[in-house]
């Protein structure tokens, strides 16, 4: 640890068994300048109860309007080591997998480049490297690229989009939540490295309902993968539950929201026509429970957290799509019409959601060219995904979205 | 692509760009729509998106950011440290 360096009250939160950011800064600070001048900085700010930095404005690479977030300390001629102190982020490869030899790419090139110090990961999913100085950025964008990585997203544009695991480790993935990812990035270069909307536009792509990405709450447009078809029982293991003493009745049944399950004997009945997709039951039988076979994704369109305004739950616009032998191009579709709508018609720092309360959901599905929908379930908080078939079949007949 | 070619776009969104410098962060929307009310239905937003990227490219215009994203001329920012 560097010998100067007194930082009395930020020791303090090194305390307890949990881990601390303080240790972790602490120790590359003998050999980082950047790192030891960042607790000086933010010791300063714990004395003084106000913080010392500067928005930087106008930093980043050549071409891009995104991917590096610019700060200044207020006091360089105190902490000249994070006198520039600029983050950059780093486009995470989908479902957050790594080879070592790829991590260590990173750290080598930061460690050259900046301050040792990085985030996995940020809250829209890229890497966090940071602390770097403005002469830096080229040389460290040109040494990500070279290794074939690229920066993410910041600013009035698309951010990184980010995705749960899915298929590569989850049994009730409905769809493929990386290649998803993966598509939608490069497909939308532009939007993501060229800032050009009102506002910032987020995408978390969840494999189901359990939607661990938390899309629904955070992201502009989540993508929720949902199936249509009766949740898979297997009677056989769910006999085994029974004898092995698990009390469905008090941990599933009477947990199910819409009370649509009964067990009579050693047989579990499940009436799918009123299930809403919530995931208990099969979280906790998913040896005898499992999602069904016809399988898709709904998005939900519109969730953020409260920065300008308040937060808003995302709302289901979509109810139910399938990505069919790798054609992207019915989703495209749809996400370059609510775009255009949006940016020609929203205001500055307007996210999509706001946008939406401000001029209506009606006006919103006309804007985009969507007929209206029962489906279109307003900021699901249970996940009340349901299809009706028994009521709607006829209307929607022959329009070819929701229904077998 | 529209009847107007990229290259005279990309003078005329820079020609916004330097005359409110200083005064007025300039979004891709303003130049969208300053574009569409000179030019009506002969531009379109991808044609206007293709004169801010070149703009971007050759250097003349630099991205910013400060309560949304602006198109600016290049200058070093104000908060800027040595």
């Amino acid at each position: 640890m560097a010998d100067d360096l007194k930082i009395p009250l930020l020791e303090e939160l090194e305390k307890g068994p949990w881990p601390s950011f303080v240790s972790d800064i602490k120790s590359v600070a003998d050999r980082k300048p950047m790192a030891a001048d960042l607790l000086r900085q933010l010791e300063k700010s714990y004395e003084d109860k106000r913080g010392y930095w500067k928005h930087g404005g106008l930093v980043g690479v050549m071409g891009y309007g995104g991917g590096v977030i610019g700060r200044y300390s207020a006091l360089p001629e105190d902490f000249p080591g994070v006198s520039h102190f600029h983050t950059v982020r780093v486009n995470q490869p989908s479902g957050w997998f790594y080879t070592t030899d790829a991590l260590r790419e990173i750290v080598d090139i930061w460690d050259e480049h900046g301050s040792g110090l990085f985030n996995m990961h940020g809250s829209t999913g890229d890497m966090v490297l940071l602390g770097t100085r403005t002469e830096e950025l080229e040389p460290t964008f040109r040494a990500l690229t070279e290794k074939g990585w690229d920066l993410g997203g910041s600013g009035s544009d698309m951010r990184t989009p980010s995705c749960c695991v899915g298929p590569a480790r989850c049994q009730n993935a409905c769809y493929d939540t990386m290649d998803m990812t993966y598509q939608l990035t490069q497909n939308y270069q532009d939007e993501l490295h060229r800032p050009m909307f009102n506002y910032k536009f987020k995408m978390k792509m969840s494999g189901c309902p359990n939607d661990c990405t938390a899309a629904i709450a955070r992201s502009d447009m989540a993508v929720i993968g949902i199936w249509k078809d009766d949740i898979k029982v297997n009677q056989e293991e769910f006999a085994k539950y029974l004898d092995d003493g698990f009390n469905v009745q008090e941990f599933v049944v009477e947990k199910c929201p819409t009370r649509c399950i009964t067990v009579e004997g050693k047989e579990i009945n499940i009436d799918n026509s009123n299930c809403v997709k919530c995931m208990h039951c099969i979280n906790r039988m998913p040896k005898a429970l499992a999602v069904g076979d016809d399988k898709g994704f709904a998005i939900n369109i519109g969730a953020k957290a409260p920065i300008v305004e308040g937060a808003l739950f995302g709302s289901v616009i979509v109810p139910f799509m399938k990505i069919e032998d790798g054609d992207y191009e019915e989703l495209y579709d749809f996400i370059d019409r609510m775009w255009e709508f949006w940016d020609e018609h929203g205001t500055a720092r307007e996210r999509i959601g706001e946008f939406i309360e401000r001029v209506s959901l009606a006006t919103f599905l006309e804007g985009i060219e969507m007929e209206p929908s029962p489906k279109m379930v307003k900021a699901p908080r249970d996940n009340p995904y349901i299809f009706y078939e028994e009521y709607f079949a006829e209307e929607d007949e022959g329009e070819g979205e929701g229904e077998e | 692509m529209g009847d107007i070619s990229t290259e005279q776009l990309a003078e005329e969104c820079l020609a916004i760009v330097t005359e409110n410098a200083g005064k007025k962060k300039i979004k891709a929307g303003d130049l969208q729509k300053a574009m569409a009310a000179k030019y009506g239905d002969q531009v379109d937003r991808k044609d206007v998106k293709a004169a801010i990227k070149e703009l971007i490219d050759s250097g003349k215009c630099v991205y910013g950011y400060f309560g949304g994203s602006s198109i600016e001329l290049p200058h070093v920012e104000g908060s800027a440290n040595d």
